[in-house]
């Protein structure tokens, strides 16, 4: 088996607020293969937060601290690397794709000056040189291909003259910006009514099969992962409780936690089990 | 039953003291507050207990001991005429916290009750107070006690009323955008839907949530009324001499700077230990109470 | 669009104030106890000259009537004439206006310039050593009287140190004439005369550094809270993520948005500025309006003082007027929605 691009071995991390160290994660393990899109699932505490701002580089330390454990990209540990290393790495072959659409954006600046000024220092540290010119086509690009109609008018716009579906499109835009290898989308669409939610998603995953990029999708909804991912990592209290392939997690969940959230999510099909109805391919 | 289900809440309430006073006592900035407040308020009530010379106060003339240094004798030195400074600065603290206090016990009640008004009638109650308290902020409280004085007389009771009569426009401010929030929650609704009276909700019900706003405020603005009534005094416009007045006092010395430095510097000093007490505490309070809207 | 009717609103909120403002000097002027002609007269002025000059003024007119012909005065730019200066109050104030300006102008920059890197840096390090530093900076700011930190900077520029001028706005000997703006800084360096310019700022500094601490503090204070607000948001977070350097971070990204909190205290605290820069000018003799405001209040001037009151409320509503469209200009979401 090749070795996977994106790894994380046994991470152990505990929080210290007020003088009390609370441990969060316990020996977390998890693979994310190229090319493929897998989901970490668990309820608000579980852990799986923690689990993608250490991945990202962005727990702050203190009142965080990673006890134990490494997170391979590429082979490399971004634990043990120098810091001009890692962010090297942080917004261009790694990205992210956030979660609120309301408030990831900064309300000040317009969508073409957020959106340069990420490619100008992602360029700048990966040494490419890139006319202003150009780099206001690719932010163009970029938005034309999370299928805004009129990139333009988006790009001269505040954040507070688009709605919620597209300021989500442009955070999306805003992660594929530079060549990124892994995607790491924080419950996207959540803050977001249903149908364009179901929207987003799908940009999502067409965007990531056409690109071949690998996807770690962070998400509370088992629902969004049968749509989106094909391997499933389920979290509870810091720990990984069940892992495995989509399809055979819902047809036979072994762990009680990993049941009882396949029966949170909502259906339309009188089924008892999802195990029994019929799935959508 | 009843017995029984009154002894946990009492219990709560004694631990909820003692955890507001745990927190207090472990706010540095709130602890110095109260505590040079509290040194200068004593001291100015019993000023005439504590101060060496309480007779220097008056017109005294004492020519052979005028511009001493600070010493043992005159811990804060003499001034042009021979008086003792550090006597002459408490008794100059009395007239700050005085004007203080006088101008406060006018503008807090008023600027709290309008405050309330406005904010839970809304309508053209509300726009009327409003559009004054606009009009209001945009005198300097300073010039307008200046031009209160020129057409009455320079002395401390117009000074204090043109203050005063500016002053209450921050409270309005404050509490009306206190009640302009709370009068959408729940439990005003209830109370309206039980019939309580308007006096009811806006002075049992949505007061109370004022408290501890006012309490912070009113701290701070001690310090700064006191400053305000210093400025005033160095102009020429507060108490008339011979009665000692910190602000007087350090327009005075300043004639004599920088040879006789501390008939100004100790003066002036005294007004900032005053007011930085004050501001302290009202530091503290916000901290301790969590009141983000005092700015 | 939204903006401008935004700009409308408050264009219109400052007549209403400037409207209300005419009506409350008018009553302290006529309507309060005290008689302004005998003021004006003097105690030695016989009853017949009273009344002559009663009638003269209109003051046997009804009130309602007294103050339309106020009003109109006021609208034309008459303040009336000065007992002191025996000019009429408008020249007197348009001479010394300009001093005043230059000093309130150089006041903001410096509280702007050091306030705001304060706040950040308090924000960026809060509850270490950088933060309790700022912290004691800003309260200490706030309660120190600006007479007595004017003095204090007196003593130690001018007599201990003797690096800094410490009266007057230019050295006596320099002829120099502000016949453009009346700054005499902007003039300087409109006429190229570079020492002027250098001259002018070595005279502005301490009473300007008098003036702006206390708004300096306020700013300071505001700043940090705001950025700490700010940077608790996801963008700020963002910003990280997608490995924008830090102080592109916290210069553009959080600094701007939390821009506005601190305009607006600049904006309610105006009057007390103006109120302030009353005893720091006369502390260092600046030839201002407000040194001129004092001189005429203690010769019960009164048409001056009313004059000088009248301008300081104007100068306030300006200001806060100019603070809007700034707020519009840093925040969008005031010029698009006209509101945040």
């Amino acid at each position: 088996m090749s070795f996977p691009l994106l790894r994380v071995e046994n991470l152990s991390a505990s929080f210290t607020t007020y003088g009390q160290t609370v441990p969060v994660l316990h020996g977390v393990s998890l693979d994310v293969p190229a090319r493929s899109q897998v989901a970490l699932v668990g309820e608000s505490g579980s852990g799986k937060t923690v689990t993608m701002k250490a991945i990202m580089g962005l727990l702050r330390q203190p009142p965080a601290r990673i006890t134990s454990g490494a997170i391979y990209y590429d082979g490399a540990d971004l634990l043990t690397m120098p810091e001009k290393e890692r962010l090297k790495l942080r917004g261009t072959a790694m990205s992210m794709v956030f979660q609120d659409p309301m408030s990831s954006l900064n309300p000040v600046f317009t969508i073409a000056d957020q959106m340069a000024t990420i490619l100008k220092y992602a360029d700048r540290r990966l040494g490419r040189v890139r006319s202003s010119r150009d780099r206001m086509q690719r932010v163009y690009d970029t938005l034309a291909q999370v299928r805004m109609r009129d990139p333009e008018r988006v790009a001269r716009a505040y954040p507070i003259e688009l709605s919620g579906g597209m300021r989500q499109r442009v955070l999306i835009a805003m992660a594929l910006l530079s060549e990124t290898d892994l995607l790491i989308a924080d419950e996207p669409g959540t803050a977001l009514d249903v149908t364009t939610q179901a929207q987003i998603l799908k940009l999502l995953k067409d965007l990531v099969e056409a690109r071949g990029l690998a996807l770690l999708m962070i998400t509370h909804n088992l629902g969004v992962v049968r749509e989106t991912c094909n391997s499933v990592y389920v979290m509870q209290k810091g720990v990984i409780v069940e892992k495995g392939e989509t399809a055979a997690l819902f047809e036979a969940p072994t762990h009680d936690y990993t049941r009882s959230l396949i029966d949170a999510v909502p259906r339309l099909t009188g089924g008892r089990r999802f195990g029994t109805t019929e799935m959508p391919a | 039953m009843t017995g029984t289900s009154l002894a946990p809440q009492e219990a709560r309430r004694l631990s909820n003291a003692y955890q507001n006073w745990y927190r207090f006592s472990r706010n540095p900035t709130a602890v110095i507050g109260a505590a040079i407040v509290l040194i200068c308020i004593l001291a100015a009530l019993f000023a005439p207990f504590i101060t060496p010379y309480p007779e220097h106060v008056g017109a005294v003339v004492n020519f052979r001991a005028r511009h001493q240094p600070p010493s043992l004798t005159f811990w804060f030195g003499t001034d042009n005429v021979g008086r003792d400074i550090f006597t002459r600065t408490i008794y100059g603290m009395r007239i700050s916290l005085l004007l203080a206090f006088v101008v406060l016990g006018t503008a807090v009640p008023i600027g709290t009750i309008l405050g309330l008004l406005a904010g839970y009638f809304g309508g053209w109650v509300e726009t009327v107070i409003m559009r004054v308290t606009d009009i209001a902020l945009a005198l300097p409280p300073l010039v307008m006690a200046l031009a209160v004085a020129a057409v009455l007389s320079p002395d401390l009771i117009n000074s204090l009323l043109a203050i005063a009569a500016l002053w209450w426009t921050w409270h309005t401010r404050l509490i009306y955008a206190i009640t302009r929030q709370i009068r959408t929650q729940e439990f005003i609704e209830a109370a309206e839907t039980l019939g309580a009276s308007k006096f009811h909700i806006l002075f049992r019900e949505i007061l109370p949530n004022c408290v501890s706003a006012i309490a912070v405020k009113t701290s701070l603005d001690c310090g700064f009324v006191i400053l305000v009534g210093a400025s005033l005094s160095f102009l020429g416009l507060g108490i008339q001499p011979p009665t000692p007045d910190l602000g007087t006092m350090v327009a005075q010395g300043a004639g004599f700077l920088p040879d006789f430095w501390w008939e100004s510097v100790l003066p002036g000093l005294a007004i900032l230990f005053v007011a930085l007490g004050f501001n302290l505490l009202g530091d503290g309070l916000r901290d301790l109470f969590d009141v983000q809207e005092v700015r | 669009m939204e903006f401008l009717l935004f700009l409308l609103r408050r264009v219109a909120w400052s007549l209403l104030v400037l409207f209300g403002l005419s009506v409350v000097i008018f009553i302290i002027a006529r309507a309060m106890p005290g008689d302004p002609v005998r003021l004006a007269l003097g105690p030695r002025a016989s009853v017949e000259q009273v009344e002559q000059l009663r009638e003269t003024l209109g003051f046997n007119q009804p009130l309602i009537q007294q103050y339309g012909i106020y009003v109109a005065g006021l609208a034309r730019g008459d303040l009336g004439r000065s007992l002191l200066t025996e000019q009429p109050v408008a020249n007197d104030i348009r001479q010394t206006f300009a001093a005043t300006f230059e000093l309130v102008l150089s006041t903001i920059t410096i509280a702007f310039v050091l306030g705001v890197p304060l706040g950040v840096a308090a924000a960026r390090y809060k509850d270490r050593w950088p933060d309790n530093v700022v912290r004691i900076i800003a309260i200490f700011s706030a309660v120190t009287p600006s007479f007595f930190l004017a003095l204090l900077l007196q003593i130690l520029a001018g007599y201990v140190l003797h690096i800094l001028p410490t009266t007057g706005r230019l050295p006596p000997g320099l002829a120099f004439s502000a016949d453009m703006t009346g700054l005499i800084t902007i003039d300087a360096l409109l006429h190229g005369r570079l020492d002027v310019f250098f001259e002018g700022l070595r005279y502005l500094l301490l009473p300007s550094i008098a003036l702006a601490a206390a708004t300096m503090g306020q700013i300071a204070r505001i700043t940090r809270s705001s950025m700490i607000d700010v940077s608790s948001q996801d963008y700020a977070e963002a910003g990280r993520a997608f490995g924008i350097p830090e102080r592109v971070r916290v210069f553009k990204y959080m600094l701007r948005p939390s821009f506005v909190p601190p305009l607006t205290i600049l904006g309610l605290e105006f009057a007390s500025l103006i109120g302030n820069a009353f005893v720091v000018e006369l502390v260092f003799s600046w030839p201002g309006m407000a040194a001129y405001g004092v001189r005429t209040i203690l010769q019960k001037d009164l048409n001056a003082i009313m004059g000088v009151v009248i301008v300081s409320g104007v100068f306030f509503v300006l200001a806060n007027l100019v603070i809007d469209v700034l707020t519009g200009i840093v925040d969008p979401r005031i010029r698009i929605r006209g509101r945040r």
